[in-house]
Order: C-alpha cells, then structure tokens, then sequence
C-alpha cells in the first residue's frame, strides 16, 4: 500500500469518528424536540413559560414553568456569587503567586473536588450542611437555595479554577517583564497587566462553570427542597429544572401531556447551556488576546 | 432439512416469540407501589415455577390498566381503583377488567420527634397542606413555623394524599417536594418545624407518627377500617385470568404470598 493511501486512511477514520459523535448529538436533540414540542398542542408557550404552577399530574394539569425557571436561574446565580470569587482568586493564587511546592499540592487537590461524584455532593448538602445551616441561620428548613448554591459552588469552583489557570498561565512573560520594568509591583502587575491579558479564558471558565452548575441534576434534586415557588428569599426552598426531570420522569406515563411537558422542560435546559456556550465562545473569539501588541 | 431452513425457522420462532404473550409468560405492569410486592411474589413465583417467566415494569397505576385494556399485560397494577373513565374505555374495547385486591396500604402523617403534637384531625392535616395553618402553636404544638413536606406529584404515595386528606385541592406550591419515602424521613428528622407523610413501612426511630382524628395508623387500624388515610392495592386482569395469570393471583392471595406483601412493606389483607 502507498503511504498516500494510508494518509487517506488514516483520514476517513478520523472523520468517521467525528462524525459519530456529531451524528449522536443531533439524534439527541431532534429526538428532545420531537418528545418535547407535542406539549404546545396542550398549551401556549407562553402559558409554559410564564405559569405560575406547576401542578402537572392534576385534572386539569397546570404545567407552568417560571417558579422552575425562576429556581434555576437563582440557584445558579447565587452559586456563581460564591464559586467566581473564589475560583477566580484561586487560579491567581496558583498561577502567580504561590511557590511551585505549595501549587504542585493544591492544584491536585482542587482537581480532586472536579471528580467528586454529584451524588455523593447532593447526600453531603442534605445530610449534614442541611441541618447545620438550619442551625446557624435559624431558619425553618435546611433544605434550600442558599443550601443547593453551596453545593454547586462546590462543584463549578474546579471548573471554574483550572480553566482560569490556564489562561492566567498563558499570559506571556514578556507582559508581566515589561510591567515590572516599569515599576509596578507584584499586585499591580497581577491586577492591571494579568486579569485584564487572560479576562477571556476566565470569562470563558465562568460560563463554563456556570452552565455546569445550571444543568447539574442530582445535587438541587436532593439539597434545593423542591418547591416549586418564585423564591423570595435566600432560604427559600427551590426546585431548579432538571430536579423536575428528574424527579418525575420516572413515574410520568409515555407519551402523555406531563411526558412531553417533561421534555419540553428538557428543551429550555438545552436552549440555556446552548446560549451559556455560544457567550463562552464569542467571548473567547472575540477578546483573544493575540500576541503580546493587543492589551 | 438443510442448516439454513433450520436457522430461518429458529429465526421465526424467535420473533414470534417474542411478539406474543404466551402460556408461561407474564408481563406485569404498573403502579409503583405494588411493584414490591409484585417483585416479591414473582421472585417466589418463578421459584416455585421455573417454566414460568414473569416480566415487571412500573409506569403508574394509570399506565397499568391501559396496558390490560391494550392487551399489552396479563396483569395491571394500580394503587387506586378504576376510574369510570378507563371503565368506559375498557366498554367500548370490549375487555372486562377484573379487580383483585392484593394488599392494603396506609400513609402516616409524621412529624420530627421533638414536636409536641400527636394528634391532628383529618380537617387541619389538609388547611395545613393548603397552607391556611402555617403555625404549630394553631394546632396546639410550640410556637414555630410548620415546614410542610410532600411527595412528587406523580407518586402514588402522592395521590392517595390528594384523595383522602386533601379532597383533590392542591397542595401550595411553597410545599418541599422529596422523590422518594426514604427522603421524607430524612428531611423530617433533620427539621425540627416539618410534617410529611410516609407509607407505615416507612415509620422509624428519627420521626414520629401523629394519630389522625385520635387514631395512630397501625395495621390494626387498617384492617379495621378505622384509619382514614388507608387504601386497597389492586392488580387488575383482563376478563377473568386464566393460567398461570389465575396462578399468580392465587399464589399473592395465599398465606405465603400475604407474607411476602407484609415483606414488601405493605400491609396483608389477612
């Protein structure tokens, strides 16, 4: 055989590869919109999307998402309250100033809590952060969004972390030389040189870490409570979007309204992470930072 | 006989097979409140009978009786009784759905062990899930906010909840929603202000029952009737079974199958 033709080869496995993983993929989210899109023969969108109740197994049912919607968005921000400062600050830490001994120890250790079963993070926020914050905050429940948001911070903090350090890594020296040669210090160099040279990977590992923390299932099924209510307060008890899915498929029957009502759910999930991904990639195409000129 | 008309006729036998309900297999589907005892007495079943095959799958009480009236199941499981409506369905199809009572079921209302109340009447339990009482100190417990705990609402547990306490009115949406009996548990022994409601099964060390009306939910209660939030378990056939379907049924209605359902947590009928 020609080595040519073991180029080719070589070639087409390779594209048949890619192309089994597109093609799984958009099965996925045709098959997402075929179960999903029967739910708007029953109802509006924006009946869907802007009801109040959700009371799917009911005569007649309600299947009124925006406490749901509601839920998510608030979990997922409060979380990236705490899990941005914190792995933002952490990559910093690691990548600027600590010494390599301590960054060999704690970088491991941060990507340990990346492998961290969602399951074995869900059981820890309800059995033992539940009761404790119910006692340190005197608040009825424990079960909440305030409890739910730490637990995802917990998670998206890893992701967040060592996207970040990856881009704060890849600054060129030459930047950082030239900002001590003029005179600043360690600290304006970190804050006024680095931040703003590396801001698209950290926006990059934000969204990222933002959108695992939307479409995580197990860790709001168990510690968010599961009310479905427009929260009022940080201790109010939510039900994010996929703890729904979660919670009911199981029991829905095939191919009912509440089924496709389900996957419908399903669909706004997608929508969501498909917009936190677009916004992760024009971020990251747009505020490249080419070269050491650009800053 | 050549090989290949050999293994094209296997082939066909095969397909055949495994399109058809036939003598010596069962499919059970259904509510998921008597899956454990159908998986029980299957397992014991199939023990006692090795040509018989049984094949289990949940999907809800509803689901159930639509797979007798299909023609999809021998045997529908429901942890409710028919509907008129399935009833009608089933009319104009021409299947007679025959009801079996297999077991009985009662669902306590529980609260955390360091709540002073034992007893709630059937009329407070539901403003309480309405949300009208939001109080313990109204219901003559300790001054404290009541945390209201629920199950999801496609639960069994659920609907017979909705039936008996909370005459079909809705629950408030503010209620915390746990997958699962195992949860409510959990969450009432961790939360000082909660209530839930948990199948008898379910009662333990870390919760506490609270009478209904003056009346603890016990077997007891249940058998004689004086425990309101109580119901039959069903498994519902097409037209009167035959087979190994009669076979099964009688083994589930025996001495031996009714210890099986008190295994599976459900309460025997005798």
């Amino acid at each position: 055989m020609k080595r040519q033709q073991i180029d080719k080869g070589v070639q087409s496995g390779f594209l048949l590869v890619a192309l089994f993983s597109i093609t799984a993929l958009s099965l996925i989210i045709i098959f997402l919109f075929m179960e999903g899109l029967p739910i708007l023969e029953h109802i509006s969108i924006k009946e869907f999307i802007l009801g109040k109740y959700w009371y799917p197994t009911d005569d007649p049912a309600d299947f009124g998402i925006l406490a749901l919607i509601a839920g998510s968005v608030c979990v997922t921000l409060l979380s990236g309250l705490m899990s941005i400062p914190l792995g933002v600050m952490t990559a910093v830490y690691l990548a600027e100033i600590a010494s390599p001994r301590v960054a060999e120890i704690v970088k491991p250790i941060v990507e340990l809590m990346a492998s961290m079963p969602s399951v074995v993070i869900g059981f820890f926020g309800m059995v033992v952060v539940a009761p404790f914050i119910q006692k340190l905050f005197d608040i009825p429940v424990g079960l909440n969004m305030f409890n739910a948001s730490l637990m995802l911070a917990f998670m998206s903090i890893p992701t967040i972390c060592s996207l970040s350090e990856d881009a704060i890594f890849s600054v060129p020296r030459a930047l950082k030389e030239a900002s001590f040669a003029l005179g600043a210090t360690h600290f304006e160099t970190i804050l006024k040189v680095i931040i703003p040279a590396s801001l698209s990977g950290i926006c990059t590992a934000v969204i990222l870490g933002l959108s695992r923390a939307l479409g995580e299932t197990m860790v709001v099924l168990m510690a968010a409570g599961g009310a479905a209510m427009i929260p009022t307060s940080i201790f109010d008890p939510v039900r994010p979007l996929p703890a729904s899915i979660a919670a009911e498929m199981g029991e829905a029957p095939f191919r009912s309204e509440h089924y496709h009502a389900l996957f419908a759910i399903g669909i706004v999930l997608f929508v969501f992470t498909f917009i936190f991904n677009l916004i992760a990639d024009y971020i990251s195409y747009k505020f490249r930072q080419a070269g050491e000129a650009s800053l | 006989m050549n090989k290949y008309t050999t293994i094209f006729i296997s082939i066909i036998f095969l397909l055949t097979a495994s399109s058809t309900v036939f003598a010596g297999e069962l499919v059970i589907k259904g509510s998921t409140t008597v899956l454990p005892i159908a998986q029980k007495a299957a397992e014991a079943y199939m023990a006692e009978h090795p040509d018989v095959k049984i094949s289990l799958s949940g999907g809800g009480s509803g689901n159930g009786i639509k797979a007798i009236i299909d023609g999809t199941a021998s045997i529908g499981n429901a942890s409710r009784f028919i509907k008129q409506k399935e009833v009608n369905l089933a009319n104009t199809k021409g299947v007679y759905p025959v009801p079996f009572r297999v077991a009985l079921d009662a669902i306590v209302p529980v609260v955390n062990k360091g709540n002073a109340v034992t007893d709630l009447t059937l009329m407070q339990l539901k403003d309480i899930y309405l949300g009208k009482i939001k109080d313990w100190k109204d219901v003559g417990g300790t001054p404290g906010k009541i945390v209201v705990i629920s199950r999801d609402s496609s639960s069994g547990t659920f609907g017979v909840w909705k039936d008996l306490v909370m005459k079909k009115e809705r629950v408030i949406p503010g209620a915390l929603t746990v997958p699962s009996n195992g949860g409510i548990v959990q969450a009432v022994a961790n939360t000082p202000g909660a209530i839930g409601y948990v199948g008898l099964g379910y009662l333990s060390d870390g919760i506490k029952a609270v009478k209904v009306g003056g009346i603890a939910g016990s077997e007891e209660n249940t058998l004689n009737g004086s425990f309101p939030i109580a119901r039959g378990l069903f498994m519902f056939t097409k037209g009167w079974p035959k087979g190994d379907t009669m076979g099964f049924l009688s083994f589930i209605l025996s001495k031996k199958g009714q210890n099986l359902v008190k295994k599976a947590g459900s309460i025997p009928l005798f």
